[in-house]
């Protein structure tokens, strides 16, 4: 553009106002800038005493402390069949806690709280050693009385899923949460998920205004 | 939120709570606000983890939930809150505090309720008898009641207070707070609560009995028998303590820069108005100077004269840490809180251009500081340095941001040749970009230490194994050459690896600690100028 020619510095306005001559120019960077510079002035050294001591062993005890505590949510691990063990001594010398931790359920959204589910699971459970082939007949009549009623849809749908629900826990020896319960079991039925809205009161939900038709 | 926050949250969360909450808090913390099947869709958790990681924040205050957008029909929705994510770096120093002003018994208080959180009062006063028992000789027990008595006198000054009640959340009302708030919430100010600082009446039996074989059970929330003060959560109040520590920067520059006597006048100033004075106040309330005499305690030694001399020279002193309100009562003397901080973080501030460029720059940078806009001549003059190195400092300077150009156009077309270009340094931006320099070094430590840690991982767990082994033979009994044996099995060059690691960790531990000094001071200085305005 303007200036006397190419590769040489011209400028719109007058330097001089800036401070600076053509000879100063600081250096035009050749690239970003390392990414450990050289420092001309070493850093002063940490403040040392007993307070600062004592605060650091604090902190080093309180960051050990803190990966035993329930609070310190692992990844599911894969458990393996039989416990090693290694693991039982472990556990007595680093004092890990069980994840024995309930924290106050009144302070916080229901929503989080895993209990309903895995509690039903249980009571259903408890209630599939007495069941006998007796019971399932009688549902099987009551499912036949509700026909003739006339109701049929949402509460045969009712019925029928929490009957194989009971049906398929029989089969599950390992403790699953209830939320992978329901997915499996979702993916078992017939029931395509999207029509059935997972809200809070699973299952209990009134469907008597059912829009989307079920096949 | 900045990248450098973030990233420091998540370290932090790491290092406490694991990986999973760490995942979940940090995409929480850069989308704002979720619901719970928005957070774990997107953090691709199992729900079930999600769930117990929102349950840990909340837990730990670091989490708040509330009615969501779509009012209280809608899901309930969650936020993080930075700040106090933060306060997980300055947990050794509540705790000390705490040691420092109540004894080993308030250390332990302190130390229990920030690990779980909140706490009740019974859950903590048993557990800490319990430690204390356990490290008390023989025969000897810790009774309930002197615990209880220091839990008492932690919550009259206010460290401790009451976690603000919510009303019992229904499915998918908000844990809404007991005024209605808009959507969306807003903290809930513990203060608000009138009991908030109330104690509650607990039934504890008696003595703690030291039984030596039993092993160290913590019993948590679950089955610990009605104490009388279920549902009465307390937490650490974290305000006063950084109430307390502002009092302690002010105090100690007093004595740094006039003398012992004047800073503790200063003290004694602080103390009698730490209760009257509101928390967010530019100003303590104003004190007689026959007050503060009758208030001084006689192991000063100071003369009433001398504390009119005194008091003056703190008045006049230029970083005008006292002001003089009025002349009734021997003269109405103020501590200057905010100007106070202001300073301090002036201070902060020349210290370090002083430590990274040395002192010239340092003398170029306050001069900036005071003389708010100067031309490039106006500089080289006033500061006393050669024209080439003075430009050279500045444009070190700009290009570090410390400092920024300043345009005035005399013709409004802005042309280069005929506008004034002045440097200039505004204390509070600077500030800000010191603060978020501190968040990337602390960082930076954390990361370097999990680094270091992560390279010597063999070497750590053998030395621990062969710990546990020492400790185990030692507990049976076993002879000297068996231990000599053990303690081989780690040879000499392990052991100075060894060394030199713990040594480097300690360094980076302190390192973080001292960090976290800076941060502390230049937050109260920006916190104080958003509270005035």
């Amino acid at each position: 553009m303007g200036g006397k020619g190419r590769g040489i510095a011209a400028f719109t306005f007058n330097i001089e106002s800036l401070g600076l001559t053509r000879g100063s120019m600081p250096e035009t960077q050749r690239g970003p800038t390392p990414l450990f510079p050289q420092i001309e002035y070493k850093p002063g050294p940490l403040k040392a005493g007993e307070d600062e001591d004592y605060m650091r062993a604090l902190k080093q005890e309180m960051r050990g402390r803190m990966k035993d505590l329930p609070f310190n949510i692992k990844p599911h691990a894969g458990k393996g069949d039989v416990e090693k063990y290694k693991e039982k001594y472990t556990r007595e010398i680093k004092r890990i806690e069980d994840d024995i931790w309930t924290p106050d359920w009144n302070r916080l959204p229901k929503e989080l709280k895993p209990q309903k589910k895995t509690i039903r699971r249980k009571m259903d459970t408890k209630k599939n050693a007495k069941i006998s082939s007796k019971d399932k007949e009688e549902l099987l009549s009551k499912l036949d009385q509700l026909e003739k009623k006339g109701d049929v849809k949402s509460d045969e749908e009712d019925e029928a899923k929490g009957e194989k629900k009971e049906v398929d826990e029989e089969g599950e020896e390992e403790e699953i949460e209830g939320e992978q319960l329901d997915e499996e079991l979702e993916e078992e039925n017939d029931y395509i998920a999207s029509y059935f809205e997972d809200g809070d009161d699973y299952g209990g939900g009134s469907d008597d205004n059912m829009d989307e038709a079920t096949y | 939120m900045t990248a450098q926050e973030v990233r420091l949250c998540g370290l932090l969360l790491q290092e406490h709570f694991g990986n999973v909450v760490e995942k979940v808090g940090t995409h929480l913390i850069r989308s704002g606000v979720l619901n719970l099947r928005a957070l774990a869709h997107e953090t691709k958790l199992p729900l079930d983890l999600v769930k117990k990681s929102l349950c840990v924040l909340v837990q730990h205050g670091m989490c708040t939930f509330g009615a969501g957008r779509r009012g209280p029909a809608g899901p309930v929705e969650y936020r993080i809150n930075c700040e106090h994510v933060f306060h997980m770096l300055r947990y050794p120093r509540y705790i000390y505090t705490a040691k420092s002003l109540y004894g080993d018994t308030g250390e332990l208080i302190v130390e229990e309720i920030l690990q779980r959180g909140q706490m009740t009062m019974s859950s903590t006063v048993k557990t800490v008898a319990d430690r204390l028992t356990h490290n008390m000789p023989e025969g000897q027990s810790m009774d309930y009641s002197e615990v209880v008595s220091v839990f008492s006198q932690l919550v009259e000054t206010h460290f401790l207070q009451r976690c603000p009640p919510l009303a019992s959340a229904g499915s998918s009302s908000s844990g809404a707070v007991d005024t209605p708030l808009p959507v969306a919430t807003q903290p809930t100010e513990p203060e608000n609560h009138p009991d908030c600082y109330k104690l509650p009446y607990i039934n504890l039996t008696g003595q703690l009995l030291q039984s030596k074989h039993s092993s160290h059970t913590k019993k948590l929330f679950s089955g610990q028998p009605l104490c009388g003060d279920d549902g009465i959560y307390w937490q650490v109040n974290f305000q006063r303590f950084h109430l307390h520590f502002r009092d302690q920067a002010i105090i100690s520059a007093v004595s740094c820069k006039l003398d012992q006597s004047s800073s503790e006048i200063v003290r004694t100033m602080l103390r009698m108005s730490e209760v009257t004075t509101p928390a967010h106040a530019a100003f303590t309330q104003a004190l007689s100077a026959n007050e503060i005499f009758r208030a001084l305690l006689s192991s000063y030694n100071i003369a009433r004269p001398i504390l009119d001399q005194y008091l003056s020279l703190l008045v006049d002193d230029p970083m005008e840490f006292v002001g003089k309100t009025g002349d009734s009562g021997g003269g109405m003397y103020v501590v200057n809180l905010h100007r106070a901080l202001a300073n301090l973080a002036r201070a902060t501030l020349e210290s370090v251009v002083q430590e990274r460029f040395g002192s010239r720059s340092a003398r170029i940078f306050r001069l900036l500081l005071r003389k708010r806009h100067l031309e490039q001549k106006q500089v080289e003059d006033f500061a006393m340095i050669p024209a080439k190195e003075a430009k050279d400092m500045l444009y070190k300077l700009l290009s570090e941001n410390l400092v920024q150009l300043q345009e005035i156009p005399k013709t409004p077309d802005y042309a280069p040749s005929r506008t004034f270009y002045l440097y200039t340094v505004n204390q509070l931006p600077t500030a800000r970009l010191l603060l978020q320099n501190c968040y990337k070094t602390v960082g930076n430590l954390i990361e370097r230490r999990l680094y270091e840690t992560k390279e010597n991982k063999r070497l750590l767990e053998k030395s621990q194994r062969i710990e546990a082994i020492l400790a185990s033979l030692q507990a049976t009994g076993a002879e000297a050459a068996q231990l000599t044996e053990v303690e081989e099995m780690i040879t000499v060059p392990e052991r100075q690896q060894l060394e030199s690691l713990r040594h480097h960790i300690n360094k980076l531990d302190s390192s973080e600690n001292q960090v976290d000094e800076t941060i502390f001071l230049l937050k109260s200085y920006i916190n104080s100028t958003q509270a005035s305005h």
